[in-house]
């Protein structure tokens, strides 16, 4: 593939916005911290220009796959920064491994709430909402802490041209990670069986009857 | 590497094994099979030290049990812990997990403790040679990698609903041991679960999904699909565009950035069926589209069609499922 439009994953958007806000409420300043190749300049761009205010771009060859790898990188470049709060999407959603927030948490020995769909800051205290299986459960903690970002947990700003062009003048520091070694391997990729082909049963209720009995009879699924 | 055992960290929910606790269990019996290895058991939880015997009917030899009142509700500090305590006594060469809010968030903090790494949210798991290889879901189901792993032991979180939760065949009674547990310091308080209201059971652990979309025409319309999700035993879901204009939680969500679901049935009702809804229900056993568009996408891949208006049709099926049903 050569002319894929490349973007910011969506949950990292809601965690970068996320961050926007904090700043906007509590003051301090947001960074972006960005491991893989050249193309990602563009999405750092877009960040800064969503109200980040600085970036650091660890530069690789390839977008990394490996999300130990990914964490330990991350780890190495944050373990010597201060910071009060540490945002991630909850996953990518391209490989969705859903493991490099909590990996570096863990690597940095700091609490990590994932999958949160809301975070505030009481009393300098984190008070973070996070959804799991039909319900919800509220995690306290002091900072320095890392979160994971789901779906709710902002909704995007959108960037004007003045903020896109103003991001250009934003400091972007480039440097190498650390390399560490890849321990997931793919053996192939397959694509999804392809569906048998469906038939529509029939129009309006009249056709209730007849589909009551292909889901008893063909599908044996009531 | 794998004449260690398999360990599986089984999920409780109040005083019950979640059902993908289940499946992960039954699913490392038969890895544990092919290896002729033994299979290990992580019971975690409050008051389900009587219950931890249960396990042994899915095939779990041995059952490993914390039974504490600071453990009712996940927390990872507490249940890294007791992981890494639990791997440590047995040795393990595989490492199952259900892919629950709890496991997706357990197994890579457990992994990068014992420097390797999870297959998430796998759908299948091979033994070939001497290696595991787990396929797992990318590009939110569009495609599948088989990955295996050159670190041990090799961690894999199960995709609830992609595996079967059976009786073992010979069921004997395993051996329960309880496992110390010494409260580590941690900076993070967890707090009471609250319940979504009217809502049973997580999507992702649903066998029948009634999902609506922007055909509904508002939020009070879902009564309907309510009823229907009730009388099948099932939830309700929804499309991104009836979450997005506020008419459903974001939680009920089914699509890219929503929930990954593989029900039995799965009954789209004023769906259309965009690629980002697709990807999110596409493993469904059998999928029923309901709508009056008879040129909507999603006809183009439900098993079973009826063109029609869903406030028609859906109280027609929920009458006819009632007498069907004898209910």
């Amino acid at each position: 593939m050569t002319d894929v439009e490349y973007v910011i994953n969506p949950y990292e958007e809601y965690a970068l916005e996320q961050g926007v806000q904090l700043k906007e409420k509590y003051g301090g300043e947001v960074t972006v911290l960005t491991l893989g190749p050249e193309k990602s300049t563009q999405m750092i761009q877009k960040a800064l220009a969503l109200g980040a205010d600085n970036a650091i771009h660890l530069k690789t060859a390839s977008f990394p796959e490996d999300p130990s790898a990914v964490a330990r990188a991350l780890a190495a470049e944050l373990k010597d920064r201060q910071f009060d709060v540490l945002l991630f999407g909850k996953k990518g959603v391209d490989d969705d491994n859903h493991q490099v927030g909590e990996m570096v948490s863990e690597l940095l020995g700091i609490p990590c709430a994932t999958q949160i769909v809301k975070l505030d800051i009481k009393d300098g205290n984190a008070v973070a909402v996070r959804e799991v299986e039909g319900g919800s459960i509220t995690i306290e903690t002091s900072l320095p802490a890392a979160f994971t970002g789901e779906k709710d947990l902002t909704v995007p700003r959108y960037a004007s041209l003045r903020e896109l062009v103003a991001a250009r003048k934003k400091p972007i520091t480039v440097k190498e990670p650390k390399s560490f070694p890849a321990l997931l391997e793919t053996v192939s990729m397959q694509y999804p069986p392809p569906r048998p082909q469906g038939r529509i049963i029939g129009k309006g209720p009249g056709a209730v009857p007849e589909l009551i009995r292909v889901l008893h009879e063909e599908a044996k699924v009531i | 590497m794998i004449r260690s055992p398999v360990l599986v960290f089984s999920e409780t929910f109040g005083q019950d094994f979640r059902r993908a606790s289940l499946e992960a269990v039954t699913e490392g019996k038969r890895i544990a099979g092919l290896l002729s290895t033994s299979l290990v058991a992580v019971a975690i939880g409050y008051g389900i030290k009587e219950k931890a015997s249960h396990l042994g009917k899915y095939g779990a030899d041995k059952v490993l049990v914390v039974d504490n009142p600071d453990l009712k509700t996940y927390h990872p500090d507490y249940y890294r812990a007791i992981g890494l305590e639990a791997v440590r006594k047995t040795n393990p060469g595989i490492v199952l997990m259900p892919a629950t809010s709890s496991g997706k968030d357990l197994a890579p903090r457990l992994a990068i403790q014992l420097n390797t790494v999870v297959a998430t949210e796998s759908t299948k798991l091979d033994i070939e040679g001497d290696r595991v290889v787990a396929t797992r879901p990318v590009y939110a189901g569009k495609a599948f990698l088989r990955v295996t792993m050159n670190s041990i032991p090799f961690m894999a979180t199960l995709r609830p609903n992609a595996f079967n939760a059976k009786e073992a065949p010979s069921q004997k009674t395993p051996q329960v041991e309880e496992l110390q547990f010494n409260k580590p310091q941690s900076r993070m308080t967890i707090h009471e679960y609250h319940a979504h209201a009217g809502k049973k059971m997580d999507l992702t652990e649903a066998s029948v999904i009634v999902s609506g979309g922007r055909g509904m025409g508002g939020p009070e319309n879902y009564k309907i699909l309510e009823e229907l999700a009730e009388t099948l035993g099932g939830v309700v879901g929804a499309s991104r565009a009836s979450v997005d204009a506020g008419w459903r939680p974001h939680s009920d969500q089914v699509g890219q950035t929503g929930r990954t679901v593989s029900p039995t049935l799965y009954i789209a009702c004023g769906i259309s069926g965009a690629i980002q809804h697709r990807v999110g229900m596409i493993n469904s056993k059998v999928i029923v589209a309901i709508n009056k568009d008879p040129d909507a996408p999603i006809f183009g891949f439900a098993d079973y069609g009826v063109v029609g208006d869903v406030f028609q049709v859906v109280p027609a099926l929920m009458n006819e499922l009632k007498k069907y049903l004898g209910k």
